[in-house]
């Protein structure tokens, strides 16, 4: 009986694996964002000198999980002159190209269970980084739509305004990436992260990695580059309309992109899952790394003030594009040498 | 090759089902109390005045239009980048005029203002 | 197995491609045109050109699209606008445009038709990826590929000169 049934599952292998893979990733991808949310919430109160949520159950880990619930029973208001579909649309692309980005993203050697050589993400593209970015990319039409069909002038000019920001700061991160592509001379995230066995990319390229970061921070819309929100001028930003879940969905594909940009920053600079003599297991290297990442975003979130738009775009064409540019020259010169 | 492909696939796949099924459910399980004044856009207690609907400033058209030539310009750079060691010295020149020419052009819209935002 | 994959690709493509025409939101065209450039993607992956795909929805999907989204919304096109509604309808324009695609679409078939096309091309492992397009490209084509950045220094210098010229 379990043979026939093995014999029978044999040619879906791999189908059946890729599945369970993407489950898994996308069900930790979920459960990710609430322990976030607390992470951020707990660290903020600490930082501002107060506690933060601390009675829903144990240091108020219970918190978020009753604020999720909260969320999905609370109306979600469509006002009367909002495009309905588009005001739906939105949300929703803003979550998909958040999970589907991470597809690509390996954390670990492949490893081997019953035979079968398992790599430790969902899809071994070999041009993962460039699929990060064009899948990233997409989250923009989500913020645009949001702002349009919302039929409120405060959301309109909240969208216009960050996703004007999200492609001045892509060039910034595509061209720092390129830097560390050359020292590489691959794609494969996979690969990367072989490359830097001995010393992380950190120490040859600090440059590009002070690019990569902060152009990071911007286009995952994080403070102090967190302009679409803006709430003293623009109430709430391209979200002013959005109620319930909906409201939250926006949230949940800001906090899963966090976890990509720290996880992409980790592979490209900070030697993916290499331990560097730590007895560590190579998962919990990767992990570690990514989580004192993702605590370095939310320390910037509580000490630097929003700069103003004008400023951000000035900073971003003026400064951080000439600024990759130059790093790039100066790496193919040694390169080169 | 193909196969690590289906792995991308089946995530989207599964990714549109999350999303959906988010929207679809808090559509139908949250409470619908419906009254004028609520269904109105935000406008800090006031009702609007003024139609969101007006032009907007052509700086946002020039920003978009820059980052589709650079974006060309990066995404030249990506392909360079891998092959920059069997290249060698052929392909840094090619990249140095390559850049040279744009970076004359970033040099040209910067004169002329166009990364000015006052 | 691939043509099941091709043929709902290529069944979305042709759904999204008739939704640009048919939509009466100029927004609602345009996020059509997004999925049909991603449903092409997809089809180039088949076809094992990764790199022409994920540029597909770099560039295309990515970049050139936002900047349709910024032009809609900076002329402030909606479905309901009365001069988007009262728009001349050129019947001269609308034929000759037909004519030309029925002729296009006459020649594709008689290609597709006259040659051998049952097998699927025997490929190399490395066809298509970045490596094999990124040789060809720098050692083959170099002068078109410098002769590019000369056209996106012109079309910079376009940009900059529509955009900040002063209309009084």
């Amino acid at each position: 009986m379990i043979d026939n049934t093995i014999e029978f599952l044999e040619p879906y292998t791999y189908l059946i694996i890729g599945s369970i893979k993407a489950l898994v990733i996308a069900g930790a991808l979920m459960g990710v964002v609430p322990g976030l949310v607390w992470l951020e919430r707990r660290l903020m109160g600490r930082f501002q000198v107060r506690l933060g949520p601390n009675r829903v159950g144990p240091f108020g880990l219970g918190q978020p999980i009753s604020d999720s619930i909260k969320l999905l029973f609370k109306e979600s208001i469509i006002q009367s002159s909002a495009d309905k579909f588009l005001f739906h649309l939105a949300p929703a692309i803003v979550v998909f190209t958040s999970i589907v980005a991470f597809a690509v993203i390996p954390f670990g050697e492949p490893i081997t269970i019953f035979g079968q050589k398992i790599g430790l993400l969902v899809a071994d593209v070999n041009i993962g980084l460039l699929f990060v970015f064009a899948i990233s990319g997409m989250g923009i039409y989500g913020i645009v739509l949001a702002g349009f069909s919302s039929n409120n002038k405060y959301s309109l000019m909240g969208g216009l305004r960050s996703s004007a920001q999200m492609i001045s700061y892509e060039l910034t991160l595509g061209l720092a990436a390129v830097s560390v592509i050359a020292i590489t001379g691959s794609l494969s995230l996979t690969d990367m992260v072989k490359g830097q066995e001995v010393i992380p990319n950190i120490l040859i390229q600090p440059l590009a990695f002070l690019l990569f970061f902060t152009a990071g921070v911007a286009e995952t819309n994080r403070a102090p580059f967190d302009l679409p929100e803006a709430e003293q001028e623009l109430v709430a930003g391209f979200h002013t309309e959005y109620s319930g879940m909906k409201f939250a969905m926006f949230f949940m594909g800001e906090y899963i992109n966090m976890v990509t940009m720290s996880a992409l920053i980790t592979l490209l600079f900070l030697g993916g899952w290499n331990a560097y003599g730590l007895p560590l297991w190579p998962i919990l290297a990767f992990a570690g790394k990514v989580a004192v990442l993702l605590c370095v975003f939310i320390w910037l979130r509580s000490t630097y003030p929003r700069i103003r738009y004008d400023r951000l775009m000035t900073f971003g064409w003026k400064f951080l594009l000439p600024l990759s540019l130059f790093n790039l020259l100066v790496t193919s010169v040694f390169v080169v040498l | 090759m193909l196969e690590s492909y289906l792995g991308a696939g089946l995530m989207l796949l599964l990714a549109i089902g999350i999303a959906v099924g988010m929207v679809v459910m808090t559509s139908f399980l949250g409470p619908k109390r419906q009254f004028a004044d609520k269904m109105e856009p935000f406008e800090c207690g006031e009702s609007p005045i003024v139609s969101p609907h007006q032009r907007f400033s052509v700086k946002f058209y020039l920003v978009a239009v820059l980052f589709v030539l650079f974006d060309i310009e990066a995404v030249f750079f990506f392909p360079w980048a891998i092959l920059f060691k069997q290249l060698g010295i052929f392909g840094f020149v090619e990249m140095l005029l390559f850049i040279l020419i744009l970076g004359v052009g970033l040099l040209y819209v910067w004169k002329r203002g166009g990364l000015d935002w006052e | 197995m691939e043509l099941l994959i091709f043929y709902p690709l290529a069944g979305l493509c042709v759904i999204f491609a008739l939704g640009v025409v048919f939509n009466k939101n100029p927004i609602g065209s345009a996020m059509s045109l997004i999925a049909m450039m991603l449903g092409l993607a997809g089809i180039f992956v088949l076809q094992q050109a990764h790199f022409i795909a994920i540029l597909q929805i770099i560039i295309y999907a990515g970049a050139i699209m936002v900047l349709f989204m910024f032009v809609i919304m900076l002329l402030n096109l909606k479905g309901d606008d009365a001069v988007w509604k009262k728009r001349e309808k050129n019947t001269l324009l609308t034929v000759l445009t037909g004519l030309l695609i029925a002729g296009v679409l006459y020649k594709v078939l008689e290609i597709t038709s006259a040659g051998e096309f049952d097998s699927p091309a025997h490929v190399l492992e490395t066809f298509g990826t970045v490596r094999e397009v990124g040789t060809i490209l720098f050692t083959e084509f170099v002068l078109p590929f410098e002769v590019a950045s000369i056209l996106l220094l012109v079309a910079m210098i376009g940009a900059v000169v529509l955009a900040k010229s002063k209309v009084d």
